[in-house]
């Protein structure tokens, strides 16, 4: 009889339906939940906690008694050094998310006003430094800015010229940024590219028609239509330039220390690891509150428009 | 002399001539249309005006002073774009308000600018809202809006209704002509829309393959188009093909193939004279066709009575091959018993009918001489 079996039938789909969307979203909550939510939920756990005697950790229990405590947090809060490094770390990624912005944007504007053929060559032009290894790039800055190599020679053959005392390229913080700003360079380039690619020709004629130099023009239409690829691009670099401790430690000098070295270095070398978890915790807030006031910054401005990109009419 | 003057504008994009010398003048206060096909090369030709593209050959004079050197920003014309090219980052407000701002008009008197531009199109009130928040005909009234406000002493229209629906784009129209008379900017107007361009325009050339086929009033064009494509392009026009065989005094008899001798009036409107032997067609609108139902003792009499030396009239006796019922018209398609193919138009006011004939029946078409024209290949 059909009208028994309906029902049944439908009882069967919803449960199908379940399963399925299970299914869809099942993986990426498994994936946040082993890759993201229980190491974020140890190191929270392990800032609490008293270093070992032997670096680790000490054992959780002690004589019964859950052993929790806050002094890591209060060591973070009590030695000014600290607070002095995480200022000097976030300087250096604004620095670092700047001269990546204003180098960037011109490159990013002319491939995607190149001709079609071409950019899918020059997009891959940036990023073919991704081929080769990280430290390797890192390294071959030591060989540039060497105090034999041409740079060096001629930065202090022109100080030398106007009666200044020669200075070292290599171990200083003009190294360490230079090398910051090449490294993120790539993570600027490609969602700016991704924002001017999709510009609408019309707006700029219209601007241009409407009696806008190419300055206002730039100003009035570009940029501000550019935001959203601005405020990516930002991100994108701010945030692993906050963490990142190989450049330091290869090109800086010693007052070069970033926050990512000293958390490195309580993980490594003081094997402090409650210490090195507050560390942690504290960049990654501090991480989120700047990207999160940047968001905010952003929709502020930019006003009602959902969508910032222009979509081609 | 004119407001705007194109002469000899050649445009070439390698081997394509896009315009080619193309000399027009546009006078003051007039609304000016250049229609034709897609390719025609009336979107390039704005753009020169506009300054967007430089000519290859002649000049664009404005006011008597040539445009060459002068970049679009400096150019006292203003474009409204098809897509309208409206700002998506700035408010209906911040798009009228923003060619002030690059004219350096004063702060203070912006607002009240921008207040009576709004008034002008019907939006009041619509000033803080975004572009994506607008329909289609908002849109195009804002832009039209932004391109007024600097007071341009020409405005450019590039198919500004294009996009929207038929019957939005007639309301657009009528607001169009009305603005451009309380305004009395000349506009130039683009479209591939014939009606449009009849409906608009003060006068219009049409444009194809870079050339212009003529320029005339629309009631001109329309009654006497010069050449085959403009016959064609034009609304619905049956094409008579034949060849002159006499010639008297203001008429010429035209021996049409499947139709026999037809008389066309030449003195009107394009004033040429055609002589003995010229080939050539007969444009003749459907409209200007008389259909009648046949008189039975005319039945047997297929051919014509055009070639009496007093007549003005043109008779045939056909059949009706096909109909389309239009609602306010009906296309009767009539064949003559020699095979020629006639569209004829007959408006279906006659009280209590549907419509007026079946396929099968025996019809009478006639015309008289000045309702055709004839055009030289």
């Amino acid at each position: 009889m059909p009208g028994t079996s309906s029902p049944h039938e439908a009882m069967t789909t919803r449960s199908k339906e379940r399963v399925g969307k299970w299914l869809v979203s099942g993986p990426p909550l498994v994936y946040l939940l082993f890759f993201f939510a229980i190491p974020a939920l140890i190191m929270v756990l392990a800032s609490f906690r008293t270093p070992g005697e032997f670096g680790g950790l000490a054992p959780l229990l002690e004589d019964g008694q859950l052993d929790l405590n806050l002094d890591s947090y209060v060591r973070f809060f009590t030695e000014s050094v600290y607070a002095q490094i995480f200022v000097k770390s976030v300087w250096y990624a604004l620095l670092t998310t700047l001269f990546c912005l204003l180098l960037a944007y011109p490159l990013a504007a002319l491939i995607a006003r190149s001709p079609k053929k071409y950019r899918d060559l020059l997009l891959l032009l940036v990023i073919l430094p991704f081929w080769s290894n990280f430290l390797i790039r890192v390294y071959a800055w030591m060989i540039i800015l060497g105090p034999n190599a041409a740079m060096a020679r001629m930065v202090n053959g022109a100080l030398a010229w106007f009666g200044h005392e020669p200075v070292p390229l290599l171990f200083s913080s003009f190294a360490v940024l230079i090398c910051l700003v090449y490294v993120h360079l790539p993570f600027m380039v490609l969602p700016l590219y991704a924002n001017l690619e999709k510009h609408d020709q019309a707006l700029l004629d219209a601007a241009q028609d409407l009696g806008a130099s190419g300055w206002q023009r730039f100003w009035r239409v570009t940029f501000p239509l550019s935001l959203p690829g601005v405020y990516a691009g930002a991100a994108l670099v701010f945030i692993p330039a906050l963490g990142i401790f190989a450049i330091p430690d290869i090109l800086g000098g010693p007052e070069d220390s970033l926050i990512g070295n000293v958390i490195k270095q309580q993980f490594l070398e003081t094997r402090d690891w409650p210490f090195g978890s507050v560390l942690s915790i504290v960049l990654t807030i501090a991480a989120l509150a700047l990207a999160g006031l940047a968001a905010w910054v952003g929709r502020s401005q930019l006003g009602t428009p959902s969508s910032g990109a222009p979509a081609r009419a | 002399m004119a407001l705007l003057e194109i002469q000899n504008v050649s445009r070439r994009f390698g081997d394509f001539t896009a315009v080619d010398q193309v000399s027009i003048a546009i006078e003051a206060g007039e609304f000016f249309t250049l229609l034709g096909p897609s390719g025609c090369g009336k979107t390039t030709l704005l753009r020169m005006i506009a300054g967007f593209d430089l000519p290859d050959g002649g000049r664009i004079l404005l006011n008597g002073e040539d445009l060459a050197d002068r970049p679009p920003e400096e150019r006292p014309v203003r474009t409204v774009f098809q897509s309208y090219a409206l700002f998506p980052h700035m408010s209906v407000e911040g798009n009228i308000a923003f060619p002030l701002q690059m004219a350096r008009t004063p702060s203070a008197d912006i607002p009240a600018k921008v207040e009576a531009a709004l008034e002008d199109v019907r939006l009041t009130g619509f000033g803080k809202r975004y572009p994506h928040e607008l329909s289609g005909g908002q849109k195009q009234r804002v832009a039209v809006a932004r391109a007024l406000i600097t007071h341009p002493t020409v405005l450019l229209l590039d198919e500004p209704l294009a996009a929207l629906d038929a019957k939005l784009r007639e309301e657009l129209q009528i607001e169009l002509i009305n603005l451009q008379k309380e305004v009395g900017i000349t506009f130039v107007y683009v479209t591939h829309d014939q009606t449009e361009a009849l409906a608009l325009s003060h006068r219009i050339a049409v444009m194809n393959k870079g050339r212009v086929e003529q320029l005339d009033q629309p009631s001109k064009i329309y009654s006497f188009p010069t050449s085959r494509f403009v016959a064609d392009f034009i609304g619905t026009c049956n094409l008579l093909e034949g060849s002159v065989t006499a010639s008297r005094g203001g008429a010429v008899s035209v021996d049409v193939k499947g139709l026999g001798p037809v008389l066309v009036a030449t003195t009107r409107a394009t004033g040429m004279t055609v002589g003995p032997g010229a080939s050539g067609a007969i444009a003749l609108r459907p409209e200007k066709i008389r259909i009648a139902a046949s008189t039975p003792h005319a039945g047997s009499d297929a051919g014509s009575c055009a070639a009496s030396d007093t007549a003005t009239e043109n008779q045939f006796h056909g059949t009706v091959t096909d109909f389309l019922y239009l609602g306010d018209v009906t296309v009767y398609i009539v064949s003559t018993p020699q095979g020629c193919k006639l569209e004829t138009l007959l408006a279906n006011s006659g009280a209590g009918r549907a419509k007026f004939f079946e396929v099968g029946d025996a019809v009478e078409v006639s015309w008289s001489a000045d309702a055709g024209h004839f055009i030289a290949p």
